[in-house]
């Protein structure tokens, strides 16, 4: 338990001017304002709206445990802050260092304010400073978070851009598929397109694997799962794109592709399914 | 107790499960085919799955075994219509039922039915 001596909160309300300029130049210095992304009054603001809640958290609030509702509101706005930070493409130094840059400022108004008792100021020296850690720690948690949420985003919009099914032919369906197969795109992949083969009533699927970095056995295995599983609905599949190094890499590692159709390009594959269709296409004249 | 039906039309037996299959169901269509089989000399069995969206290891094996016996008993056997998620559990399952024809649709099943029975 580690609440702030009144006399410390008083004399910062007294001298928040010359804090807040202290901070803002040190601010300054951190290269927070060195390109444009940010501008000076905006800094200014944010640092004095966080100081007033400073203040009005830490007349109440345990400074060493941030856990409770006195220190919401401060929580909250370092979270707002750092994920404006992470938005505006700013590094977890420049972000953290929005609280870090405070305690010069600060201790220089301590050891002002307790210039005759040595003792108190350890003792609020040691209270501010690891208020200022504990907040600045939650700034970089917030911000950490902020930039996973972003990636994870990401993450989900590639996995919904890469599986698109699309129609050819009448009753012939086909799947590009582009990057690097993993169990979570497979079961994907392999969901939307057996939603497609009974939407369209499709016989035959082409899974096109020209954009497929490598194959290796996790690979092929999840392939061979998808092409049992259309098999299993009663339709046929094609596996087309496999290019010269991905055939020697089947080769050397032993695949077994037994009972899969491949073929070298998309086009054969079309070629194939148009036959076994019992379409054939000639020269118009 | 509860009964799926088998159809007669012309040579060939038609099954649609319409209900959720437990085992005891499952167990007692296998008995019924074979006796309806070798009642009728059919030719072709058509199973329609598509009402069935929950499927378990010994349903899938059931399947298996059911398509397995009616080719002994010299008739060509057609499951058709396996949803998407069936399809998948199967695989994840490790039941490809590789001896087992399929198609997407009953028509399509019938014909599939008919010109195995042709070229036979």
């Amino acid at each position: 338990m580690s609440i702030l001596k009144p006399a410390t909160i008083d004399a910062i309300k007294n001298n928040e001017p010359t804090l807040l300029a202290g901070w803002v130049a040190n601010l300054e210095q951190g290269g927070a304002l060195s390109d444009n992304r940010i501008s000076r009054d905006d800094v200014s603001r944010q640092a004095k709206e966080f100081l007033a809640l400073l203040v009005s958290a830490s007349a109440t609030g345990d400074a060493a445990d941030l856990s409770n509702t006195d220190w919401a509101e401060s929580r909250q706005f370092l979270e707002t802050l750092s994920r404006s930070r992470a938005m505006q493409g700013f590094d977890s130094y420049h972000t953290a260092h929005f609280i870090f840059s405070l305690k010069r400022p600060l201790f220089d108004l301590l050891q002002k304010t307790y210039a005759s008792d040595p003792a108190a100021l350890s003792g609020e020296l040691w209270a501010i400073s690891e208020l200022l850690d504990t907040l600045g720690m939650h700034t970089i948690r917030a911000f950490q978070k902020s930039r996973e949420e972003v990636i994870r985003r990401q993450q989900e919009e590639l996995l919904e851009l890469s599986t698109p099914v699309v129609k050819l032919w009448d009753g012939v369906l086909a799947l590009p598929m582009i990057g690097t197969l993993d169990s979570q795109r497979t079961q994907v992949v392999m969901e939307s397109l057996l939603q497609r083969i009974v939407e369209t009533g499709s016989d035959i699927a082409i899974i096109d694997i020209t954009g497929v970095p490598t194959v290796d056995t996790l690979v092929a295995q999840h392939l061979l799962k998808t092409v049992t599983a259309i098999r299993l609905m009663g339709a046929d599949c094609i596996i087309s794109g496999i290019r010269p190094q991905i055939a020697q890499t089947i080769v050397h590692l032993g695949l077994d592709l037994g009972g899969i159709v491949t073929k070298a390009n998309l086009a054969d594959a079309l070629a194939l399914a148009l036959k076994r269709s019992g379409l054939s296409v000639t020269k118009a004249g | 107790m509860d009964r799926i039906p088998i159809l007669r039309m012309g040579s060939f037996l038609l099954v649609t499960i319409q209900v959720d299959m437990h085992d005891q169901l499952a167990m007692t269509l296998q008995d019924d085919l074979s006796a309806k089989i070798s009642e009728t000399s059919a030719k072709g069995v058509l199973i329609d799955i598509s009402a069935l969206d929950v499927v378990d290891s010994f349903i899938g094996r059931m399947i298996g075994m059911i398509s397995g016996l009616s080719r002994i008993m010299d008739a060509e056997t057609v499951v058709v219509g396996m949803q998407p998620a069936v399809a998948i559990t199967l695989v994840e399952l490790g039941l490809t039922l590789s001896g087992v024809s399929t198609a997407l649709d009953v028509e399509r099943g019938m014909k599939l039915l008919r010109e195995r029975v042709q070229t036979q």
